[in-house]
């Protein structure tokens, strides 16, 4: 099984080696991945994706519980390892969310099917706003709804023990939930976010800058108080975002704590 | 004249062409229209060429194509060929040799051959050739089902797109690929970033080299199109229609 992923460092874009040259991660961590826009984030996330092994822009190698990947001629056990959740993806199939749930389960060779498509359904209601029904088309699905399925789906289906997931914030799903769904089933995440919550909520943060590993943070017992401030603000931001959604006014309508 | 070929860069008859006759790689890149081949090939290209190999492209379309000047941007010899008024694909076909010798003459180590692609039906691929089939995550998951012979004859199947779609998708659509083909090694690409790339060049680099596509043979035969239609008919009518004429059977799947 997947207990480890190593990073080892390539080279920046200009072309110098990165200053980090090695960052692991175990199963059940979640890494935040940090920096100015352009700096190379995603360009690590699709290193990770790739098994990268010198082959890529960077010349990074990425092992898998201590070992380079045999990508020889059959990477085919390689394919379920890593999923990826980002905001450029959408659905594109004319399908049921049950007859496509169903189809995927199927594919994965899932155990129980009906039980974890009905789970996946609740996770998926949970994360975003309007609720959505087996019987709803993947296409009419809003962008919220999309990524909040797209997460439910690999927390269950997918079931790949590492998740990249490339800059979910904007998605308007509830974000953190998001991740402690994903980090709950004992998976490798990585996150890629602008958002100082979500790097907080990571053991570790690798920061990224010209294109290179520049530092690595490890969250400080300090941060971590701060974390659960915002995350105090956060819920009181949700609780104050849902009152207002359903139409109440403050002061007026029925006590915004309730 | 039946068909012109467009010859970019210069055609010049290499005294060592013999010599190096026996270094040609042949790529068939085959697939649905405007699944990627070219954004795919161009990125692999670029790698060929940083590895110091000399690469040839050749574009065979129907009635007209941008591609040649896709390819041509990579500073490589470049042709084209139409098929105007006949099936792109046999004209593929019966065109195999010129190809290859007119790449011989650029002295390419590899020779990248972009078919057009149009039809279910055809599958490009010759034995001992790599043939390289690209789909996209977009065209539906019945599709690779539709796509027959083409995607099953592949050598490699590079599956591009997967930017835009859901992971699930790409899971379930991947699946429906290997079903059609369980023995081609599958890439994810995409041609856009040119992610992945590095997979396809090595696949090239490793594989055989060819000494002549003369004697190779077609891994799956085209179907047969000798009909008054494919010699210019216009009209519609059976008293117009002579040759291999084939009828729909309409009492087809009502038995049993
Ligand atoms: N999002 C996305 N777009 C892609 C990808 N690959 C190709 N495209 C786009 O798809 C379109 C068609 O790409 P081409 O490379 O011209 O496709 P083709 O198969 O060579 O097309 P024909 O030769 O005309 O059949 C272009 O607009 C590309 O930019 C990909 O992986 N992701
Ligand atoms: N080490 C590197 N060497 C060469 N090029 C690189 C390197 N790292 C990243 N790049 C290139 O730099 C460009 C920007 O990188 P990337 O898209 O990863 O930035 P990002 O941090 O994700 O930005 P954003 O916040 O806008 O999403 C990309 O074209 C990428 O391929
Ligand atoms: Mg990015
Ligand atoms: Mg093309």
């Amino acid at each position: 099984m997947l207990e480890q992923i190593t990073i080892l460092g390539g080279l920046d874009k200009s072309g110098h080696p990165e200053k980090i040259q090695r960052i692991e991660a175990a199963a059940g961590e979640v890494l935040a991945v940090a920096g100015p826009t352009g700096s190379g984030k995603t360009q690590l996330i699709s290193d990770i994706e790739q098994h990268a092994e010198y082959e890529t822009l960077t010349g990074r190698r990425v092992l898998i519980n201590n070992q380079l990947v045999n990508k020889s001629k059959d990477k085919r056990h390689l394919r379920y390892l890593i999923a990826q959740v980002s905001q450029n993806m959408n659905f594109v199939i004319d399908m049921s969310i049950e007859e496509f749930l169903t189809m995927h389960a199927q594919v994965r060779s899932i155990h129980d099917p009906g039980n974890t498509i009905m789970k996946v359904l609740e996770i998926t209601n949970h994360l975003s706003g309007e609720p959505v029904t087996f019987s709803t088309n993947l296409t009419q699905l809003s962008g919220g709804q999309s990524r909040a399925l797209m997460v439910a789906d690999v927390a269950l289906i997918s079931n790949a023990p590492v998740v990249l997931i490339d800059e979910i914030e904007n998605a308007g799903i509830d974000r953190l939930q998001a991740l402690e769904i994903l980090t709950g089933q004992g998976k490798i995440v990585l996150v890629v976010s602008h958002d100082p919550t979500l790097m907080l909520m990571a053991e570790q943060r690798i920061i990224m800058k010209n294109g290179g590993m520049e530092k690595v943070c490890r969250t400080t017992q300090e941060e971590r108080k701060v974390l659960a401030d915002l995350t105090r603000v956060e819920k009181k931001m949700a609780g104050l975002r849902d009152y207002l959604r359903k139409g109440y006014s403050i002061g007026q309508d029925t006590d915004l704590n309730d | 004249m039946l068909y012109s070929f467009k010859f970019c860069g210069s055609v010049m008859v290499d005294a060592n062409i013999k010599k190096r006759v026996i270094l040609m790689r042949f790529v068939i890149v085959a697939g649905t229209p405007s699944s990627g081949k070219t954004s795919v090939m161009v990125h692999t290209i670029r790698h060929l060429l940083k590895n110091g190999l000399v690469v040839a492209a050749c574009k065979i379309d129907c009635l007209q194509t941008s591609d040649d000047v896709k390819y041509s941007r990579l500073g490589i010899p470049v042709a084209v060929g139409l098929s105007d008024y006949i099936c792109p694909d046999h004209f593929y076909v019966s065109n195999l040799e010129e190809v290859e010798l007119w790449a011989r003459e650029q002295n390419a180590d590899v020779l990248v051959l972009e078919t057009a692609g149009l039809c279910h039906r055809c599958a490009p691929a010759v034995h001992d050739c790599l043939s390289v089939c690209v789909i996209d995550n977009l065209i539906g998951i019945d599709t690779p089902k539709k796509v027959g012979p083409m995607l099953g004859t592949a050598d490699i199947v590079v599956i591009t797109k997967g930017d835009i779609v859901s992971q699930a998708e790409r899971e379930v659509f991947r699946h429906k690929v290997e079903m059609e083909n369980p023995q081609a090694r599958i890439l994810d690409i995409n041609g856009l970033t040119g992610q992945g790339v590095l997979a396809l060049k090595n696949e090239i680099i490793d594989s055989k080299e060819l000494g002549s596509i003369t004697g190779k043979e077609l891994k799956n035969s085209m179907p047969a199109a000798i009909c008054s239609y494919c010699a210019g008919e216009t009209m519609i009518g059976q008293s117009h229609q002579m040759g291999l004429v084939k009828k729909v059977d309409f009492r087809r799947g009502m038995d049993a």
